[in-house]
């Protein structure tokens, strides 16, 4: 293994063991509830459409609701700011902190000036500066990053924490329970708070219209830091103006679901800063609140910092729509599994951090993370304002696939049939150019299963490739399924239907036995089925960032569908992730009728089986169930259309018992688990699903799966076999 | 304000684990003496003919927040879909007095209470607009799961009370 892959698989197995535990146990938490939560939403749908056509129309509008917002500020009686960058934002804070005359800043947890880095720049001033999130100031302490966008302590558990106050503090009694802690560190920040000279918070959203900030806590802490001293200064990305006081309506119904699974956090601040509250001024105790002078000063600092580029970018744009809510951390089984400190970079961290990254800091520290983007989906559905994580990621990758340089530039040129320039890894190649791997593989075998299979082979493979020579190999098959179905006549005299069967790249060449299964399912209900010879979808060269070569293969699928398509034949796509970039990615890549067309034409295989039965076909003609038990296995883009209910009707239906499991994601993700960087961590990940699927109720279940990555990953984490649910239902012959 | 509303907003206070007590203009007296511990330090309540007693400081100083058990303040509106009581910054400061002490005590109008977020923020936006400077949406006591474990009272208060005045 090179020696970058050696450094970064060491670092994941480290983070794997030491933080882990702590992270999976929160983050599954947090999104459990936002799955409970969401559920007392009349309109989830609906209200994350609305916050998004919000956060569109504010950020195109953006620069006239900032001068709305700097009339409003100013007639308010506070200061806008408008800082370019980090270096300017932290002048300015410093420079009103030194007018105040500051010994010291309370700070009310904020990601934004996390990534300016202000307190490192205040101390340097010798201004003391106390983050008051509980969280916050257990990283204070123990001098370590945030490895969450919402919990930044989440990777440290109450032990550590325990242990970290009592090495520190040395209380009279050692402190021990959650609420010990809690209680102790309560104590401490309200001493620092009522001492405080200037109190500085992030701010969730701002009104254009009247000038007012939201700031969501649960703790109070940014309530105490916004009253207490007569000075706040609040900084806050660009990004975070929004027209309206009612514009804030769905935000504040979607933040704590969608982040912590709270169906609100415990306080919604809405200041109009300065406000009119009192100060307390803890120097003098003894003065009523009615006979204090309160003279409140407000600054508020929006950092542009890369922010009006990206506003700019057509493809990075969207995530400037990001309400920080972690969501997709949360729902993410890589992020379950490292945290923030893996799946981040500088600043930001998990699924939409690598945006940020790219947008604030630069392609170099997005790029030290994007590879734990599997490109799963399961964020997409999680985003309450609806962006498309995956795509920024994939983006993100090509830029930086374009940006890399290799050594084996000669070697790879030329040999690889793909769009790209010559700056993509060997790896990332070898993965985007499966197909044509698969076919030379079919054509060889058995020999080249077993040429593939030799130590020696491996260790190059390895070697050069990265592909992590514990896991098992796909093994090639000598006949395809198009070389099977032209051998073979239809079995159908008067067909309800044609369908095309879309061969893609796993079911032609490997899993043969999913593709033949199918088209006697699909012609025992009376359909008439076509296999014909078109690419692959392009789904593999996508997750390796190769974009370029992704649309190539799209635009050559659609030709080679489109007669069929004109011809009313409707398309039956067994790999979900193929049916994924059908009905979602080929929006990218193909004119919008053309795309429509292809996707509405195709069907999953299991839910057009359900169609037909729906339909009127007839039941028997499939193999039923007879009570047997099934363990099913969705996939994770099948998940994310909502596709997997059909399955398990039709299984149901046919009289089968099916548990499914509820993980997130398997871990194998398709090249992911194959590359020795990220195969432990593929493992680790997949032992979620291992361990559902051994319960003492689960144990002897039959084990179905729908997608490829899937069936390889639950075949290597269990002893039993494993097939596609259409080779269960399809009739014997 | 019909009686849906408010037996929505007492389920969803019954889910916060908040308790609340219906009190006359007259019986408020009774209400806190019942449920507000001493010392307690309060904000005039703005409903005519509704007075604090006298054991409640309405004139404390920063050392009487500090060390107050209770803070008795008025809300300005209930959300009956999640249990929250608006709470608004005033110059006389129901802000700390609300913040500050063991338990938040906020008296409500029952005509006060409204079904959800869309007529909460129609109100919001109205008092915005028309010069209020600042507004908490509190929902349960103040809260943290950052120790390891789910506590309550993180910064703010560890308990809410409600008082919902039937007039």
């Amino acid at each position: 293994m090179s020696k970058a892959r050696e450094a970064k698989a060491a670092k994941i197995r480290q983070l794997m063991e030491t933080e882990g535990d702590a992270v999976g146990t929160s983050t599954r938490g947090f999104n459990e509830g936002r799955y409970e939560s969401v559920q007392s939403l009349d309109d989830y749908e609906g209200l994350k459409s609305e916050a998004r056509a919000i956060k569109e129309d504010a950020i195109e509008r953006l620069p006239e609701l900032i001068d709305q917002l700097r009339e409003t500020v100013e007639s308010n009686g506070g200061t806008l700011y408008i800082a370019d960058d980090a270096a300017d934002a932290n002048r300015y804070v410093r420079e009103v902190c030194e007018d105040k005359e500051a010994e010291r800043v309370v700070k009310s947890k904020s990601m934004t000036s996390e990534e300016i880095e202000v307190n490192e720049d205040l101390e340097a001033a010798d201004i003391d500066v106390v983050e008051t999130d509980l969280g916050e100031w257990v990283l204070q302490v123990a001098d370590e990053s945030p490895s969450h966008i919402v919990a930044p302590a989440i990777h440290k558990s109450r032990d550590a924490i325990a242990d970290l106050f009592n090495e520190t503090f040395e209380p009279d009694e050692p402190l021990e329970t959650a609420e010990e802690l809690t209680m102790f560190a309560r104590e401490q920040l309200g001493d620092l708070i009522e001492g405080a000279d200037v109190g500085m918070t992030g701010a969730n959203f701002i009104t254009a219209d009247t000038g007012t900030m939201a700031l969501v806590t649960s703790e109070g802490n940014a309530r105490k830091t916004a009253v207490v001293p007569d000075t706040h200064v609040a900084v806050a990305g660009v990004e975070k103006v929004i027209p309206t006081v009612e514009d804030l309506r769905p935000f504040v119904e979607l933040i704590g679901k969608s982040g912590t699974g709270q169906d609100i956090t415990s306080y919604i601040s809405l200041l109009t800063p300065p406000v009119e509250s009192p100060t307390v001024d803890f120097d003098a105790p003894d003065t009523p609140l009615s006979e204090t002078e309160t003279d409140r000063d407000f600054h508020l600092v929006l950092i542009d910092n890369g922010r009006f580029d990206m506003r700019e970018d057509d493809q990075l744009r969207e995530t400037l729509y990001c309400i920080r809510c972690s969501a997709c951390s949360n729902v993410c089984a890589n992020f379950q599994h490292v945290g923030g400190h893996a799946f981040g970079g500088e600043t930001y961290s998990g699924g939409i951090g690598t945006g940020w990254e790219a947008g604030v800091e630069g392609l170099d520290s997005a790029a030290e993370f994007n590879d734990l983007c599997t490109g799963c989906s399961r964020c997409t559905t999680a985003c309450p304002v609806e962006i498309d994580i995956p795509w920024i990621n994939t983006v993100v990758r090509d830029r930086v696939n374009r940006g890399e340089v290799s050594e084996l530039d000669w070697l790879v040129e030329g040999l690889t049939p793909d769009e790209e320039p010559g700056g993509v890894s060997l790896q990332k190649r070898f993965f985007g150019n499966f197909e044509t791997a698969a076919k030379v593989g079919s054509f060889f075998a058995p020999v080249s299963n077993w040429a593939a299979g030799l130590g020696v082979s491996r260790d190059l493979m390895e070697r050069f490739l990265g592909i992590d020579a514990r896991r098992e190999l796909p093994e090639f098959q000598r006949e395809t399924l198009k070389d099977w179905f032209e051998s073979r006549t239809s079995r159908v005299d008067d067909p309800v239907r044609t369908a095309v069967l879309y061969p893609d790249v796993y079911t032609n060449h490997v899993q043969v036995e999913r593709g033949k299964a199918a088209v006697r399912a699909l012609e025992a209900l009376g359909v008439d089925v076509v296999v014909p010879d078109v690419r692959s979808s392009g789904r593999a060269p996508l997750s390796q960032g190769m974009i370029a070569t992704a649309e190539d293969h799209a635009h050559d699928v659609y030709a080679g569908l489109a007669e069929h398509i004109d011809d009313g034949r409707d398309i039956v796509v067994i790999e979900p992730s193929d049916l994924a970039m059908f009905q979602s990615e080929y929006e990218k890549f193909l004119p919008e009728k053309s795309f429509e067309r292809i996707s509405e034409a195709s069907y999953e295989v299991m839910e057009y089986v359900f169609g037909l039965l729906d339909n009127g076909a007839d039941a028997d003609a499939l193999s039923a169930g007879a009570g047997e038990e099934i363990a099913y296995h969705s996939h994770c883009q099948q998940r994310t259309l909502g596709l997997e209910g059909h399955t398990e009707a039709v299984l149901s239906d046919l009289g089968y018992d099916v548990a499914t499991s509820d993980v997130e994601c398997c871990g194998m993700a398709g090249s992911f688990g194959y590359k020795s960087e990220y195969y432990e961590l593929s493992v680790d990940v997949g032992s979620e699903l291992r361990g559902q699927f051994q319960t003492d109720e689960n144990r002897d279940r039959t084990v179905v799966a729908s997608g490829t990555s899937c069936l390889e990953q639950l075949d290597s984490l269990l002893s039993r076999p494993t097939q596609h649910p259409i080779q269960l239902v399809a009739p014997r012959r | 304000m019909s009686t849906g509303t408010v037996a929505t907003f007492e389920d969803s206070l019954e889910r916060l684990e908040v308790g609340w007590t219906h009190a006359s203009p007259d019986g408020l007296a009774d209400v806190l003496e019942e449920h507000c511990p001493e010392p307690a330090v309060g904000v005039e309540l703005p409903y005519d003919g509704v007075d604090l007693p006298d054991w409640v400081n309405t004139d404390p100083t920063p050392a009487d927040l500090r060390g107050a058990n209770a803070g008795v303040t008025a809300a300005g509106l209930g959300i009956a879909d999640y249990g929250s009581v608006v709470v608004q910054g005033t110059p006389d400061g129901i802000e700390p007095v609300s913040l500050f002490g063991d338990l938040h005590i906020a008296v409500l109008r029952r005509s006060d209470i409204v079904p959800g977020m869309p007529e909460a923020f129609d109100w919001l936006g109205e008092e915005f607009r028309t010069g209020h400077s600042s507004a908490i949406i509190a929902t349960g006591p103040s809260a943290t799961a950052d120790m390891g474990a789910l506590v309550k009272g993180a910064h703010g208060p560890k308990d809410v009370h409600v008082v919902i005045l039937d007039e």
